[in-house]
């Protein structure tokens, strides 16, 4: 594999760096692409009432862990051979930070899928199943949308998966709340009704993560901070 | 699955092609920095301080015909650590030469615009040069001790510049220089040996003790460590975050790492020009200037 030298990360003196920085990306990459599975198999895996698949999921996520672990390994390496500046060492520290990330959404798909057997078990019923297949569409396209900033090193893309993170937040309080007259009205619905708002939580968090890496992705891009920031802020930067 | 495409990014051609998302608008990708072409004379970040020790305006200097340092304006500060970086014959080391007249040797070797030092200028006719760089001392790349003692390599310049009337004063001038240089309890018992005899980097601690002994106001380095091995260049930048509460460190370096760790701002000269200077802090993680950040990252320029 040999870096492209219209690569942003491409073009060092050393040729070895260049492959290495590639590397690294191409590899978290995998991994976004391998976790992003996760979350669209578990939340088939509920709706579906396939236990098999379920299962799958939650021995698909060690080969989660162990990426994580690789990809911070390498990094580690990246920093102590190279010792990386600039947005060399942006990159690298973004993916650290973002690689933790991932891992989380990994598990939170985990979640997902052992509440589908607990459901499945408990029998049919579709009870905030729609809320569910609303909000996991959301949470999947910004997860997809900042994965793809990332390879595109798309600060406008990230921006736009932050402010989605804002409207999928008001879903979830909507869903709960649609959740909580079912279980008002009857009160064999409650241990049901609690699993499924622990999936919609748990897809909530998966876009929280998202929204994560999209700010890691605008701190790569435009070497500012934008953590614990405004929306309105994180646009004044992007727009830069 | 569209999923699928994400998953094999091992080809660079798929995550090129890879389905546009749903969206709403795609922005083209984006890069810092924006700054990429040089104007001459004109510096990105922050080239001038408040109430400096050196001001220097539209600074020229050429060899022969050939301009080496092309219309340079920079402050340095009191007190402050300032880096010079940047490629060979970029201009740094000349520019650095310039502060203490260094260059005045060299016959073909012209320089134009205002340096002023403590708001003199540092080039009118009636300078006392000697003077000058009594102020404004120099530390080599290469150790250059005086075939001399240890103790007759501190001394010499307090002795020429009349500092120390008595023994006792000029004893004391040395032990203070050499306890600041970080030397004294290596050769507190052997300060009648030859200084040529010392390790390289005792050899440039020596060098750095003879320049603070007539209590300069700033030291000059050219590359003090570059023939030096990773403690005693360890022991010297130690020495320079120690001298920087007293003098002002100008320092050349051709170690970026040495730059990002020892100094307060960093300018990087490019071609003669002076392209960036900024907050080291700043340089190493967001340089402004395009070709600043091709150089600290090792990219071709």
């Amino acid at each position: 594999m040999t870096a492209s030298r219209d690569d942003v990360y491409g073009n060092h003196i050393s040729n070895q760096f260049n492959d290495e920085l590639l590397a690294l990306k191409t590899r978290f990459l995998k991994m976004g692409g391998l976790v992003e599975a996760q979350v669209d198999s578990a939340v088939k895996a509920l709706i579906e009432a396939n236990d098999a698949l379920a299962e799958e999921i939650r021995s698909e996520d060690k080969r989660v862990d162990r990426m994580e672990m690789d990809i911070d390994e390498e990094a580690m390496l990246i920093i102590a051979r190279r010792q990386p500046t600039a947005r060399d060492l942006r990159l690298v520290i973004s993916v650290i930070r973002m690689v933790a990330d991932l891992e989380r959404v990994g598990d939170e798909a985990k979640k997902i899928a052992r509440f589908a057997i607990r459901l499945s078990e408990e029998g049919r019923s579709a009870q905030g199943y729609g809320e569910v297949r609303h909000i996991s569409a959301h949470v999947t396209d910004m997860l997809h949308d900042s994965l793809d900033a990332f390879a595109r090193l798309d600060s406008g893309l990230a921006l736009q998966v932050m402010k989605a993170d804002k409207r999928v937040d008001e879903e979830y309080q909507a869903a709960a709340r649609t959740l909580l007259t079912f279980m008002m009205e009857d009160a064999r619905n409650i241990s049901r009704c609690l699993s499924v708002m622990w999936v919609l939580r748990a897809l909530e968090r998966v876009g929280d993560h998202a929204c994560n890496i999209a700010e890691n992705v605008i701190f790569m891009v435009k070497g500012e901070d934008v953590r614990h920031t405004s929306v309105e802020e994180a646009e004044r930067v992007v727009g830069r | 699955m569209r999923l699928g495409t994400i998953t094999n990014p091992m080809n660079s051609d798929v995550v090129k092609e890879m389905d546009m998302p749903n969206l709403k608008e795609v922005s083209a990708p984006d890069e810092r920095p924006a700054e990429t072409v040089i104007e001459p004379g004109k510096t990105v970040g922050m080239p001038f301080t408040a109430n400096p020790r050196f001001q220097l305006r539209n600074v020229e200097v050429f060899y022969g015909e050939n301009p080496a340092i092309k219309n340079v304006s920079l402050d340095i500060a009191r007190n402050e650590v300032i880096a010079f970086i940047g490629p060979s014959g970029c201009g740094k080391s000349t520019f650095l030469r310039c502060l203490n007249r260094m260059n005045d040797s060299i016959d073909s070797c012209r320089i134009k615009g205002s340096l002023q030092l403590d708001g003199q200028e540092i080039y009118s006719p009636g300078r006392d040069v000697v003077e000058l760089r009594a102020r404004v001392g120099m530390v080599f790349q290469k150790p250059n001790p005086f075939p001399k003692s240890i103790y007759d390599n501190v001394a010499y310049g307090p002795r020429i510049h009349g500092l120390a009337n008595r023994k006792s004063d000029l004893d004391d001038i040395v032990e203070n220089s050499l306890r600041k240089a970080g030397l004294w309890e290596e050769v507190r018992h052997r300060l009648g040996a030859m200084a040529t005899g010392m390790s390289g980097g005792q050899q440039q601690r020596l060098c750095i003790a003879r320049a603070i002994a007539v209590s300069p106001e700033v030291v000059l380095m050219d590359e003090p460590c570059s023939a030096l091995d990773p403690i005693a260049t360890a022991r010297i930048e130690e020495l320079i975050a120690e001298l920087s509460e007293n003098y002002t460190i100008v320092i050349v370096t051709h170690s970026m790492q040495q730059a990002a760790r020892v100094s307060n701002r960093t300018a990087y000269f490019h071609l003669g020009h002076l392209v960036e200077v900024n907050d080291t802090s700043r340089v190493f993680t967001t340089p402004e200037h395009e070709l600043t950040e091709s150089y600290i990252t090792g990219r071709f320029g």
